[in-house]
């Protein structure tokens, strides 16, 4: 570190321009971790699904259902080893704004397909004792101040009328990316208030016996519902879950043109910053070379200091963009996994040095080449 | 001495390892500068040669002390053993009370002294000095060449003076007069040959 202060004092020589340089690392890095928290969210989905879980939709759309027949007929195709369906519900709590989703499910199965989802035993029981008992995300729980026995009001959109649900149960997610904002009541008050399609769900899902069968049993399953009149599509969970995401556009390239456009703008700007800071420090840089410093220290130095900007700007940015991601989504429940993972900060940070060492080569390089008695000739 | 344009700063800055000649060879102190790679002069400058520039270039935002510790970072001191180094070679130019004073808060006989401190830190085998005076009024100078001669007398070091000054050449026991880049004359102890 005997050269430490040789970097430090050149970079406050002009504090206004290194502030600003690392300025416009923070933003670009606050973005990049704004974004690839958006990119979490929407990838949520895909990133947590079961590998060995498939989910089977009507072929048409997922918005025509299937018969409730279809349930041991599913169990019956070898490699399947559970079955469970749910409905999408899609009603209103007070507000649209107030956005989450409900699903209604089938109390004997669902918990079993999905045991990342926790829910203490006797809340569970509670909930399978109540016909209008709902089980809720602690995130949603936590969002509208819900408890266990609070009873909520739920306006139908989809299946019109008033719904009314006690909350019986409370889950948690066992990862951090476990959607903890959903809500979910019995398929069978639902099936038996509804007014029209009874005896049909929105969708299965299907547990198989090994992950390398999954193409097998997806063929097995489609086949053994063509020619019906609820033909079927089945897909992995995760297949699933990223045609989801696909449908709202492509989110990936979208953040990458954005990412790029932003980190080539930063290489540009900070490069130029770099070069001007090097060519009014010419004589010096001649002086240390005179003194004995060879080419390939102030090749360092310059780019050590480049290097230090962009860790420092970065690290802000990034700092910025955790604390943003602290106070939990802000769009009021379209993005439920709002979280900025340590790998997010640690790639935003790679990428930071990367564009601090790119920015910095060029005017090290030049600087690094300096003929000392030109350098020296110049005032 | 010589006129402007004779060549004196360049045959400074071959002697120094600076410059390489365009042809024909320099060897300094028995070794031939010339045929040595880059990185191996680098290293040849830095334990033979202290260079004192006639615009100090001292770095501005470096301290005195700083300045002066440059050179003694190339090499395997520790940093007690370096601050040792640096406040002897400022107790000879007289600047201890200066060591944490920036370059823009010293005059320029005394920024030319923090020079000559960092030329002489390493204890180099020799000085070159290129118009070290030329930037000074007569009071400064004259201090500067004072100091320059006690290296000189006390300390045995071999210096190198480029000077356009008649009583900075009058100090010298050797003086080499160059026009257009040829050795007309050199005078020793006031004889000419």
């Amino acid at each position: 570190m005997k050269y430490g202060h040789l970097i430090l004092t050149n970079l406050f020589r002009k504090k206004t321009r290194t502030a600003l340089t690392a300025g416009s690392f923070a933003v670009a890095l606050f973005l990049f971790g704004i974004l690839a928290v958006v990119r979490g969210a929407f990838q949520q989905g895909v990133d947590v699904a079961g590998a060995d879980r498939l989910v089977v939709v009507n072929r048409v759309s997922i918005i025509q259902p299937l018969p409730l027949a279809y349930r041991d007929r599913l169990a019956r195709i070898p490699g399947v080893t559970q079955v469970t369906f749910a409905n999408w519900f899609g009603g209103v709590y007070q507000d649209e704004r107030n956005f989450f989703p409900q699903f209604a499910i089938d109390r004997e199965t669902y918990r079993q397909m999905y045991p990342e989802f926790v829910i203490p035993d006797d809340q569970w029981q509670a909930f399978l004792g109540d016909k209008e008992g709902a089980v809720v995300g602690a995130a949603l729980a936590e969002r509208f101040k819900w408890k266990l026995g609070d009873r909520i009001p739920i306006k139908g959109t989809i299946f019109a009328g008033s719904w009314e649900f006690n909350v019986r149960a409370i889950y948690k997610g066992r990862r951090v990316q476990d959607d903890e904002t959903q809500f979910w009541f019995r398929w069978d008050y639902l099936d038996e208030r509804k007014q029209f399609r009874k005896g049909n769900v929105g969708w299965y899902t299907v547990r198989i016996d090994d992950p390398d069968s999954a193409v097998r049993v997806v063929k097995a399953i489609d086949e053994q519902f063509a020619n019906s009149p609820a033909e079927t599509k089945t897909d992995t969970e995760k297949a699933f879950a990223a045609s989801w995401v696909k449908q709202m556009g492509n989110i990936e390239l979208l953040i990458t043109t954005i990412g790029s456009v932003v980190f080539f703008t930063l290489l540009l700007v900070t490069g130029n910053t770099m070069a001007i800071a090097v060519r009014e420090r010419t004589r010096e840089l001649a002086v240390l070379k005179a003194v004995g410093f060879s080419d390939g220290f102030v090749l360092v130095l310059v780019i050590a200091e480049t290097v230090v900007v962009a860790a420092v700007g970065g690290g802000v940015g990034l700092g910025l963009a955790k604390l943003f991601t602290l106070r939990g989504d802000p769009t009021g429940g379209l993005l439920p996994f709002f979280y900025l993972p340590a790998s997010a900060i640690a790639s935003g940070l790679a990428l930071a040095l990367v564009v601090g060492l790119l920015a910095g080569i060029l005017p090290a390089f030049s600087a690094s080449r300096l003929r000392i008695v030109d350098a020296l000739r110049r005032i | 001495m010589g006129p402007s344009g004779s060549g004196k700063t360049t045959l400074l800055n071959l002697l120094g390892g600076l410059d390489v000649p365009s042809e024909g060879s320099v060897t300094v102190a028995g070794d031939e500068i010339t045929r040595m790679s880059a990185r191996k002069l680098t290293a040849w400058r830095a334990r033979h040669v202290g260079f004192v520039f006639q615009m100090y270039n001292l770095i501005p935002v470096l301290t005195a002390f700083q300045n002066v510790e440059l050179p003694l970072l190339l090499t395997g001191l520790s940093k007690a053993e370096r601050r040792r180094h640096v406040e002897t070679a400022l107790t000879v130019v007289g600047l201890t009370d200066r060591m944490r004073h920036y370059p823009r808060q010293l005059s320029g006989g005394q920024e030319q002294r923090v020079g000559i401190a960092r030329a002489i830190v390493a204890d180099p085998t020799f000085l070159l000095c290129d118009e070290p005076t030329g930037d000074l009024d007569r009071r400064s100078a004259d201090e500067v060449l004072d100091l320059l001669g006690r290296l000189a007398g006390e300390y045995g070091k071999t210096i190198l003076m480029v000077t356009h000054d008649p009583l900075a050449a009058e100090r010298a026991q050797v003086v080499l007069h160059l026009e257009k880049g040829v050795l007309v004359d050199t005078v020793t102890a006031g004889r000419a040959r």
